[in-house]
């Protein structure tokens, strides 16, 4: 689970991690109440989960009053990636002297944590040249290790103190709250030397959040996504215009590239995990039903463990219950496989013994229909 | 890591044993959903399952296997060296430790959602005390012909000669189906497993099987997140490991920052990404298939 960034601050804040003084506004009347505690100037920041705000003007700088209002509804009307925000963050501006970058991060080679931090902040951590990485257990990091780091990083005086504590609770944070990464970019360092968190980015583990209620408000997932949670799919809905469903994360991944190579156009990658059933087909069939930009189906299980003909009734009662009417083309090369083609003959799927025949039908279909 | 941990020993044996091909496994979590569907399946291919493990029903049994409460009680009566981890992920690292402390020297860890804190802790306990987990959120292990632990079905693979290595529990079905297919069996497929920290990684799956003779050839199934095919690709020219390879990657047209499925299937800027796979295994003139199907027609071309 991605926080949003003023999230990541709550958090943040939970940890006596210095971050500017803000205010939350979802809309004109939450505005209105804050609008006369403002010191000026003041950051407006779009809460949105995807990157790269600043490129996309998602974020603005606001001088005084009266700039406030129209700035504000800019924003909220301003859609990045898709993305609308439903808040936006009202930070009062710092004086700062330099930006510096810290992420902590699962490194999953070498099952521990590890540190990224970097006397250049605010930019691309790639293109960032002087990085200094070093590796943390999960037990934390002590206050000399903490200003080893902070030393390497030509830092001096109160700012020593400052980042070597900031890093200290970050890493607590990202223990206690089980994150797999806790991002500051950029921490900035202040006149007065000390430093503070400017931007948030902080992704929880998905399967901890079980052992933290205190996060479930965070939670922010789309209807469709509940549904196909809730029977245990994995679900993703992607640009194209092509559904992929299969029996297998890597499986259905595989599928995508292969549909893309011969150039179309995947719109949802389902994987509806272990059984294939005719129930849990329906069920898969249900989610992307809810997808109107889904103009082909494509079903890919793999062969041996299924009986297609447990996989042709799903198709069969999806298209007699109205469901769908999309055309479907699966690749099924499973028991009673020949049984299951009669049973479909009739209808808008068909079936295949390869998925490439599968695929090479679909993007044939839909290159006829545009 | 431990070099010298030998799966063939653990999960076949030597000739001379009395028990060659046939070793006594565990199922924790036998009497569940999954782990009862599946302790029927790995019996019928062949697989000596001596006893389950269910906390509060000790006592009872499953089609005649006896079920204990914990692995302490059934390594009374015994002497078991692999279990099957079944149990929900909440369970998981309880049911590590378990193991761990009572003569499990090989753990399959089928359960997904297992929180990465306890994955962490789980291997660093089975490390320390000389035992190896596989997974979690991992299909299992078979050796064709003689036994499997894992939810995998059995009509893909045949006996041969190659291994196969996959992070993605249907790919690797579906490549050894092909495999088998063409004529090349195999003498052991594993599944790392599709979490971001995998108890046996590609190197160590690897390291497994490099100094075996009778394994002439080596399929690795990668998919996106993470970097254990660049670390892979890394120890494979450091140690001039010669046997064939040949690789697919799944996610190649997969989005930045989405999860496909599987938690640890997920790029980061360049970071897990496809291409990086690619162009790794590409530098030391590692063939990367573009399907899966692909895979045993570019194995054949080396192999001549």
């Amino acid at each position: 689970m991605k926080l949003l960034e003023y999230q990541g601050k709550e958090l943040f804040t939970e940890y006596n991690i210095a971050v500017p003084k803000s205010y939350l506004a979802r809309n004109q009347s939450e505005l209105n109440q804050i609008k006369d505690k403002l010191e000026y100037p003041v950051v407006l920041k779009s809460q949105l989960t995807t990157g790269g705000r600043g490129k996309a003007g998602a974020i603005l700088k606001c001088a005084n009053k009266e700039e406030l209002v129209p700035k504000f509804t800019e924003l909220l009307n301003k859609e990045v990636k898709g993305e609308l925000p439903k808040v936006i963050l009202i930070e009062e501006a710092v004086n700062i002297d330099k930006e510096l970058y810290i992420s902590l991060f699962l490194n999953r080679g070498k099952r521990t944590y590890s540190l990224i931090s970097s006397s250049e902040g605010g930019m691309d951590i790639e293109a960032v040249e002087n990085k200094v990485i070093q590796d943390i257990s999960i037990s934390g990091l002590t206050q000399s290790s903490a200003e080893t780091i902070a030393k390497k990083l030509g830092l001096s005086g109160v700012t020593i103190e400052s980042f070597s504590n900031i890093v200290i609770k970050l890493a607590k944070l990202v223990r206690e709250k089980e994150a797999e990464l806790a991002e500051i970019n950029p921490l900035a360092i202040l006149k007065d030397g000390t430093c503070l968190a400017l931007d948030s980015k902080v992704i929880i583990d998905d399967n901890s959040i079980f052992r933290h209620p205190e996060l479930g408000k965070y939670m922010q997932i789309s209807e469709l996504q509940e549904q196909a949670e809730k029977n245990g799919f994995s679900f993703v809905e992607l640009d194209g215009d092509i559904a992929i469903i299969g029996n297998g994360a890597g499986l259905v991944m595989s599928t995508l590239d292969i549909v893309n190579d011969a150039g179309g156009k995947p719109g949802a990658f389902l994987d509806f995990g272990g059984r294939a059933t005719t129930e849990t087909i329906y069920k898969a069939l249900e989610v992307i039903s809810k997808l109107s930009k889904v103009k082909a189906i494509l079903v890919n299980l793999f062969g041996g463990i299924v009986r297609t003909d447990l996989v042709a009734q799903a198709i069969l009662n999806a298209y007699e219950d109205g469901m769908i009417s999309v055309p479907i083309y699966a690749r099924i090369s499973g028991a009673e496989s020949e049984k299951s083609k009669k049973m479909l003959s009739n209808s808008n799927a068909k079936l295949y013994d390869t998925v490439e025949e599968a695929i090479s039908s679909l993007v044939q279909f839909m290159r006829m229909s545009k | 890591m431990n070099n010298k941990f030998d799966i063939f020993d653990i999960l076949v044996g030597k000739p001379e044993d009395p028990d060659y091909g046939n070793k006594p496994v565990i199922i924790q979590g036998i009497t569940g959903n999954f782990g009862s569907v599946h302790t029927r399946l790995m019996r019928e291919y062949g697989t000596n399952i001596v006893a389950g493990v269910t906390p509060n029903k000790g006592g009872q049994s499953f089609e005649g296997i006896p079920v204990f409460d914990s692995v302490k009680d059934a390594s009374k009566t015994f002497n078991a060296k692999i279990s099957g981890i079944f149990v929900p992920a909440q369970f998981f690292l309880s049911a590590v430790k378990d193991a761990v402390n009572n003569g499990i020297k090989l753990l399959v860890a089928i359960p997904e959602h297992v929180p990465v804190r306890d994955a962490m802790e789980s291997l660093e306990y089975a490390q320390t005390n000389g035992a190896k987990i596989i997974g979690p959120n991992t299909p299992g292990v078979i050796v064709p012909s003689v036994n499997k632990i894992g939810i995998m079905p059995s009509q893909p693979f045949k006996k041969g000669n190659t291994a196969v290595f996959s992070r993605s529990g249907t790919l690797m079905y579906e490549v050894s189906f092909y495999l088998s297919k063409a004529g090349i069996g195999q003498k052991i497929a594993l599944g790392i497993g599709g979490d971001p920290i995998n108890g046996t990684n590609l190197i160590e799956a690897f390291k497994l099987i490099s100094d075996r003779d009778d394994i002439e050839s080596v399929v690795v199934i990668g998919e996106i997140g993470g970097d254990a095919e660049e670390s892979l690709v890394q120890y494979i020219e450091k140690t001039g490991f010669t046997k064939p390879v040949v690789a697919y990657v799944a996610g190649r047209s997969a989005p930045k920052e989405k999860r496909m499925g599987h938690a640890g299937a997920i790029v980061y800027g360049n970071y897990g990404s496809a291409e990086s796979k690619i162009s790794s295994f590409s530098r030391v003139n590692i063939p990367v298939a573009k399907r899966p199907a692909e895979v045993p027609g570019i194995l054949m071309k080396l192999m001549k």
